[in-house]
């Protein structure tokens, strides 16, 4: 699947259509991650016939609702749980983020996989999620920050994003460097 | 070359750009290496509760005493008794920022009244230098 902007979580339940011989089949519910409800309809089916005899055509959606974070005001620790398919296997990963929001998370899960691992995100499944206390934290990246009193300089700040100004600086020439120490 | 403005909760940032350029703000707590969560707070400065990365933050020299996710109510008092937008304000690089914003929005008559103002001022040097030589 594409992934423009930030990922959404839907919860999509659905069931084999009913019939003669079977009038109430079992529902199914699903958590997914997709940027719209469209995507998170087809995830569904793509899941459910991975684990049960059902598929589109067999099967009918109950409900796609999409679920929204309780509190996004907190940071809080993501533990996220995938499966990806590499160039040469597939490999069960287990990576955690701070973030705001879980589907925040979720984003920067699938950027940074597309970073490091040049995974696609039609090649990542998450398998579960999981929202961590600071001391369930495993990785030292999210470990250090969890901390209370962290603090930290921001040093040789360079200018990134050249808005509005030439390459280094506003003018074509200039006789000095670019100042990075900012205090 | 040590370092004296610091990423902390409490640390007092001018936003450099997004929709809030120009205005201070807090950060109330860190995520990472790269992003923090900042609030105005809002009823002072405008800024609503948001993350927002370190690159579009230029930190000051101020602080202010607040704990972890602070609320508004107790960001905004912390702010009335630190007095940090008068300290602001006193501060040359506030200082800069809003005579620049002034020589942007000046009228062709301000900028002939300038242009006379400085004519003048360097009319009194050249006269004082005369005497001194």
């Amino acid at each position: 699947m594409t992934v423009a902007g930030k990922m959404r979580q839907y919860q999509v339940v659905g069931r084999k259509a009913a019939t003669e011989d079977n009038a109430n089949p079992e529902a199914y519910r699903m958590i997914i991650f997709a940027p719209n409800a469209v995507i998170a309809k087809s995830k569904f089916w793509y899941y459910m016939h991975q684990f049960r005899k059902m598929k589109k055509t067999t099967g009918e959606i109950l409900d796609c609702v999409e679920l929204v974070e309780k509190n996004s005001r907190i940071i809080k620790n993501y533990g996220i749980w995938l499966r990806y398919s590499s160039r040469s296997g597939t490999h069960n990963m287990y990576r955690e983020y701070r973030d705001l929001t879980l589907t925040g998370a979720v984003s920067q899960l699938y950027n940074e996989m597309a970073g490091r691992h040049r995974t696609r995100p039609r090649s990542i499944q998450i398998i579960r999620t999981a929202t961590l206390a600071a001391s369930e934290l495993k990785r030292p990246n999210g470990m250090q920050f969890a901390k209370r009193n962290v603090k930290f300089p921001l040093p040789h700040r360079v200018a990134s994003a050249k808005r509005n100004v030439k390459a280094l600086s506003d003018k074509t020439f200039t006789t000095n460097r670019p100042t990075t120490f900012l205090g | 070359m040590v370092f004296k403005r610091y990423v902390e909760v409490g640390r007092v940032v001018l936003v450099n750009y997004g929709p809030d350029a120009g205005k201070l703000a807090t950060i109330i707590d860190i995520v990472d290496q790269n992003k923090c969560l900042i609030e105005g707070p809002a009823n002072i400065t405008g800024v609503s509760r948001q993350m927002i990365s370190y690159s579009r933050l230029a930190l000051t020299d101020f602080t202010v005493k607040v704990s972890r996710n602070a609320r508004q109510k107790s960001l905004s008092a912390a702010w009335a008794e630190a007095d940090v937008l008068a300290k602001w304000e006193s501060s040359s690089w506030a200082k800069k920022l809003s005579s620049k914003k002034k020589r942007a929005s000046l009228s062709d008559f301000d900028r002939f009244k300038v242009m006379v103002a400085r004519k003048q001022k360097s009319a009194i040097i050249a006269k004082k230098m005369k005497e001194l030589k």
